[in-house]
């Protein structure tokens, strides 16, 4: 039960790009067809849970006992950064087609503040390792969810006739506030 | 004459966030009040200008290849003594921030200003450069608080302007005003640009 009020939560009513505002470049950047935003946010899915999990163990294992808490900003940069790069060269040599669907968004996503926001926030949150898990898988579903969406209604935008002045970034973000807004609907359900 | 444009590009021809849209996301988090942007700003403006000059010194020392790494440390290090000031000084604003603070780091405007500017320029010019960049961003983040908080709560800086019983418009305070006064702010600018 306590497993599905986090996921609710995190997916829905806390929506980690709508309001949480975590991971907005590549929410703006790679949302204007549908497979990228599936590719983006499957390589957050993958990224998000490894890093969660790392992360929380050298807070837990390392950080903690050896009183380092505040070394805790550096220490998960590198950690991510390092991951990422690892990823890239496991994948490349493990499942090269994998490789080939994802591997141009791995770079892009060391500085994508989701991962190093829910991989803070998890400590935050006193969370134990598994519901730490189930809250990173739960918010890389909620960032795919809406940079689904998200894309779904930039396509249609596309060929939709806006004003001059409000062409491009204006009117996404425009999108992205009535987005936002409609995600609201969902407060009150947990 | 070279180094006044340098400080000034910042706030208009190359504003972080209204014209090359970097660091949208502390941008639309924390500008729920002006008070919070200013904030925001000024230690995102102390992490610049700090990591630039650090950057500029060491830049002759760090092989080519382990450049971004070596330049993420630093910029980890100063985000962390920011965090730990304001813990200790500003109790309130650091509890209003929360994890934005530690997300400074992965920023790109100030990954950004490292490879940009202070990787290939000298000390003086790379100051001056995350001065105007940090001020640049923490002018942009004070007029959308500032927007924001008229219209969502009709105070300014927490003086309140309307009468005591009225409310704002309260949708500009959440999270979906935040994108939609970036949106048209960005527009307004565009137009003012071309009209210029």
């Amino acid at each position: 039960m306590e497993y599905i009020i986090i996921v609710i939560s995190a997916v829905f009513v806390n929506n980690i790009v709508l309001a949480q505002f975590l991971g907005i470049c590549p929410f703006l950047g790679v949302s204007n067809k549908i497979e990228t935003a599936f590719g983006m946010g499957a390589s957050v899915l993958f990224v998000l849970t490894l890093a969660t999990i790392v992360t929380y163990l050298v807070q837990v294992f390392v950080l903690v006992p050896l009183n380092l808490a505040f070394l805790q900003t550096i220490s998960f940069i590198l950690i991510i950064a390092a991951l990422v790069q690892m990823l890239e060269i496991i994948l490349k040599k493990v499942s090269p087609t994998l490789y080939q669907a994802l591997g141009i968004y791995l770079p892009l996503i060391t500085t994508n503040c989701a991962v190093m926001g829910v991989a803070i926030l998890v400590i935050k949150k006193d969370f134990n390792l598994a519901e730490s898990v189930v809250f990173a898988v739960a918010n890389a579903i909620g960032f795919a969810l809406a940079l689904v969406i998200f894309s779904g209604i930039r396509e249609q935008l596309a060929l939709a006739d806006v004003p001059k002045g409000m062409k491009g970034i204006p009117i996404a973000l425009v999108t992205a506030g009535i987005l936002a807004l409609a995600f609201m609907g969902f407060a009150g359900l947990v | 004459m070279n180094q006044v444009n340098n400080f000034t590009k910042g706030f208009f021809k190359e504003n972080p966030i209204l014209v090359l849209l970097l660091g949208t996301c502390p941008t639309l988090a924390v500008t729920s009040s002006a008070i919070n942007g200013l904030g925001m700003g000024l230690a995102t403006t102390f992490v610049l200008f700090m990591s630039n000059v650090f950057i500029s010194m060491i830049k002759g020392f760090v092989p080519d290849k382990v450049r971004i790494p070596a330049f993420v440390v630093v910029i980890a290090s100063f985000v962390t003594v920011v965090d730990l000031l304001m813990q200790g000084y500003t109790p309130a604003l650091s509890n209003q921030l929360g994890i934005f603070i530690p997300l400074i780091v992965v920023n790109c405007i100030v990954l950004g200003r490292a490879e940009a500017f202070a990787a290939k320029n000298n000390i003086l010019s790379s100051a001056i450069d995350g001065l105007g960049m940090g001020l640049g961003f923490a002018m942009a983040l004070v007029i959308l608080g500032g927007i924001r908080e008229m219209l969502g709560a009709g105070s300014l800086f927490g003086y309140k302007f309307i009468a005591e019983s009225a409310d704002g418009i309260l949708v500009f305070i959440l999270a979906p005003g935040a994108f939609i006064t970036l949106g048209f702010l960005i527009a307004i600018l565009k137009k003012l640009n071309k009209t210029s």
